[in-house]
Order: structure tokens, then sequence, then C-alpha cells
């Protein structure tokens, strides 16, 4: 495409992202939620082991997202509040990466994961219909079934990891094996792991080979209950402390929304903050001061459920596009 | 031998896995949530042709192959073998017809190929994408005929029979794909 033909292209896309955008903005409104905005500059952008965040002037480091500051709101009496942000993730340039991406986060008190899961169907279809859809939305080659339509009506689809793996991979998942068992169990399944692969990192092999293929290709689909190993900010079933209150929702290929019941366990948070530290430290990454102010907040966290939508993914969704940069104004190789 | 990361994966790259030169055709990031980012793959196994897919973790190794291309001279035919020679040392190797197989059909003499050699053997012959071969038989065609998408066959010195539009005479120089075997255009007339 000539410059000014493809520039001409993207101002027609940068008009239905604001009109979702405006759409998804009046579903919350209409449910009773205050947006909120808070530093993207922090301390401690998020430390999960595989996040690269910016540095951003002394002790400051661009958020990775805006979880840490939104919980403190919750903890200050937010019932229901919203941010409509832009988060920063170095090393992540991909089709459906850019180190730059606008994050829709969430948060729901006395609340349940259902819940979180009907806000995601809702908003998934006021953004289909905004983009002209109809009950379904276009899927590129590149991303599934050459040609086809994902029906985005819900309700979604809802299947556990542990079913997933067991139908996808032929594997029966504990959620306590040591690195060891679980690269046998990776190598069972077919999926080539070497000896330096920990638990999750066998875990993700497996997911990406044999089940990730399979999510959302015939409706929007919900993958929850996630192994405790990657519980991440989230509180274990208080019936299964192998299984984690955690869930995403996948669609023709994309990875749209993780959702977490909120840790509010100070001392179990504490433990996973200092062992993700000692992990980071270990190899020589980038290690961040443990977010005092959002332990002590947790103290006074009632039960809470958070997701994190990516609203450029969401965009893709309901447009068919190809790639992430495809939906923004300037992906990072035109800045 | 040397060992590549993934950051390293780049179009064209060589590697060894489970005893055979792959070679990367495709590459792209991917990230799951909460996960490593990987790097997913597309590799051709240079000694098949075939095609496969992998998912790397970051900070995986990968094994260099022992594969070098070079550009050599089709000198002869030599019983079941083609000579070649390396056109910067002078150096000639024999080929098999089977390393060859249907492209032998498209190999004048005097042509430079792409060879490539693993372990130092030769395993492959990648022809230029286009020659041009002079027709040496084909039938008559019809004269004032206007009938598009009919063809009929045209014999090369190279042994092949192309699929020629009907005004290709005896003589003509035509221009042809090598990867698809087709016809592409008369370049000259006899």
């Amino acid at each position: 495409m000539q410059p000014a033909e493809s520039a001409r292209h993207r101002l027609g896309i940068l008009k239905i992202r604001a009109a979702i955008l405006r759409a998804v903005r009046g579903y919350f409104e209409g449910e009773g939620f205050l947006e909120v905005e808070t530093p993207a500059r922090v301390r401690n952008p998020g430390q999960e082991f595989h996040l690269v965040a910016f540095p951003a002037g002394q002790d400051r480091f661009l958020i990775t997202s805006p979880e840490h500051h939104m919980k403190r709101l919750v903890a200050a009496g937010g019932d229901k509040l919203v941010q409509f942000c832009r988060c920063f993730r170095a090393e992540e340039v991909g089709p459906i990466h850019q180190p730059e991406f606008t994050m829709i986060e969430w948060y729901r008190t006395e609340s349940s994961m259902d819940q979180l899961m009907a806000d995601c169907e809702a908003i998934v279809a006021v953004a289909a219909k905004v983009a002209g859809q109809g009950q379904s939305v276009p899927v590129p080659a590149s991303r599934g079934l050459g040609g086809s339509r994902l029906p985005v009506a819900g309700p979604f689809e809802r299947y556990s990891v542990r079913d997933l793996l067991r139908k996808h991979a032929g594997i029966t998942l504990r959620g306590d094996e040591t690195p060891a068992q679980m690269r046998d169990l990776a190598r069972s399944a077919g999926c080539p792991v070497d000896d330096l692969a920990g638990w999750d990192d066998a875990f993700f092999q497996i997911f990406l080979d044999k089940v990730e293929p399979h999510l959302g290709v015939f409706r929007p689909t919900f993958v929850e209950k996630w192994p405790a190993p990657l519980a991440a900010l989230a509180r274990r079933e208080a019936n299964d402390p192998l299984t984690a209150e955690r869930f995403e929702l996948y669609a023709a290929g994309l990875e749209l929304a993780n959702a977490f019941g909120e840790l509010t366990d100070p001392s179990e948070q504490r433990g996973r903050f200092e062992a993700e530290l000692a992990a980071r430290k270990h190899s020589g990454r980038t290690i961040y001061p443990v977010d005092e102010k959002l332990l002590s907040a947790l103290g006074q966290m009632p039960p809470t459920c958070g997701i994190a939508l990516g609203f450029d993914r969401l965009v893709m969704l309901v447009t068919g596009a190809v790639t992430l940069g495809d939906v923004q104004a300037f992906p990072d190789d035109e800045v | 031998m040397a060992t590549y990361d993934t950051s390293d994966i780049r179009k064209g790259l060589k590697v060894m896995m489970d005893g055979h030169p792959f070679t990367v055709v495709e590459f792209q990031f991917v990230k799951p949530g909460k996960g490593a980012a990987f790097t997913r793959t597309k590799f051709k196994n240079l000694l098949s042709g075939a095609i496969f897919e992998r998912n790397i973790r970051s900070g995986e190794k990968l094994e260099s192959a022992n594969v070098e291309t070079k550009s050599m001279q089709y000198l002869y035919k030599e019983g079941d073998a083609f000579v070649f020679m390396d056109t910067t040392t002078y150096d000639q190797v024999n080929i098999p017809d089977a390393t060859i197989g249907d492209d032998a059909k498209l190999m004048p003499e005097q042509i430079v190929v792409e060879v490539l050699f693993f372990n130092d053997r030769a395993v492959g012959v990648t022809l230029p994408n286009f020659i041009e071969q002079k027709v040496l038989a084909t039938e008559p065609g019809f004269r004032g005929d206007t009938a598009t998408g009919v063809t009929k066959p045209a014999q090369i010195s190279t042994g092949a029979s192309i699929a020629v539009p009907l005004f290709i005479n005896e003589g003509d120089i035509i221009k042809i794909d090598t990867r698809s075997g087709e016809y592409l255009e008369r370049v000259g007339r006899a």
C-alpha cells in the first residue's frame, strides 16, 4: 500500500476503534462503574517473571498493568472500578504483541467470576455490533480456519485447564508436580522440552503445542481453574488448594482477557512476591522493591474479582485485523 | 558445533534437529499470558523438503547444521551422475541422478546452480528460478487461431517437454519457470 493509502485505511480502523471504546465505556457506565486513572510511572511495575518493564526515571518504571494501584483503590472502598490505560511491556513485538497497548482493567467487590464472564460476553457483543458485525466476526486465515467466521453471541464455552490437557494432550495434571515430573509429562505428550525447562515452561510448551490451537475456534472460550503454580495474584480455591481462581478468555487465536479471584491474604501474597523476586534475582532480571503499600492495602480489601482485557485485541477480533499493529495509529516500527 | 538461541532465529537459519538439517522458513513471537516467550518457527527439512512447526522457548539452544551452499556450474553428464564445477575453486563433484530428480530435465549444460552440501556431501541442487531455452521440436500452430489457454507440447534441449501456446515455433527462445516447469513467455523468435 502507498503511504497515503495506508494512512487513510488506518483512519478508517481508528474510527471503528474509537466507536468501540465509546461503546465499552457506555457499558461500564451503565453498570455503575467509576472510571479511574492511576499512575503510569511506578516503583514496582508488576514483577511477573516473564514481564520486562521499561525504566522511566529514578526509581520508576512504566506499568505493565495497573493492577497494584487499582487494588489500592479497591481497598480504599471502590466497589466497581474500571480503567482504560496504556500498558508497556518491553521485548514484546509480534503479530499480536506490541510494546505499548491499551488495557481495560476492572474490579468488582463481593462479586463472582461468573459476573466477570458475563461482562466479557457483553463487551464482545457490543464491540462486534459497533464494528458493524452481526452475531459473528470474520477470522483471518492466519488465525484460524481460512475465511471462516466466529459466532460471538453468548454464552461462551467454558473449560477447565485440566480438562483441556486431558482432551488435547492426553495427560492428567495435578498441579504439584516437580519440574522434572512436568518435563516428563510434556515429553509423554510429544512436546520437546530441554532439561532447563521449569514447571511453567513445560506447562506452556504443552499448552501452546497441544491446547491453544483448539481454543476459541468455534466459540469464544473461557479457560478456567488454572493450576496453583500459575495463580499469580489469584487466590486458591477454598476446597482445592491446587487450583487457582483464574480464567482466561480466548477467541479466534487471540488471548483476550485474564481474570482473578483476587488474593487478599497479605502474608500469602508476600510469600509469592518474595519467591518471584528471588527468581528474578537468580536469573539476573531487574528486581523491584516489594510493593509494601499494596501489601498493607490487601488486608482491607473485601473479596474481589478483577480482570484485564486487551483492548487492541478486542478491536482485532471484531474487525478481523491480522496484526495488533493494524489497529493502532502507529505500531512500534512506525514510530 | 555452534549453537543458536531463539534471538538468532531468522529466515534461512540452518539448524540440526533429530539428526536432520533444517532451514527456518517462517517465525513469529508468541507469548502465552503469564508464560515465557516462545518463537513459533516453521522449518523445512533440507533433505526431504517436509515442513514442520515448533514452538521454541526463549533461552532454548539450537544446534547449527553443517550445511553450506556453493555456486557450481553444470558441465556434463557421466553415466548416472552429473558433473559440476565450483566456480571459484574449479573443484569438480559428481552428483547422482537421484539427488537432482526431475530438475535434471530443466538443467542445460553450463548453467550455474546452487548446490547444497550437508556434512560436505552434496544433497541438493537449486536451479535459477527462470531459464531460457530454444524449442527443438513442436507441431506448427494453426495460423489465426485466437483461442486462449490452448497449448501444445514443445521439446527443449534439456529433454523436458513444456506446454506452450500455439504460436510458438521451432527455434523460438522461451522463458520457463523452473519451480513449476511452466512456460512464461517468448523471448526470442526463430
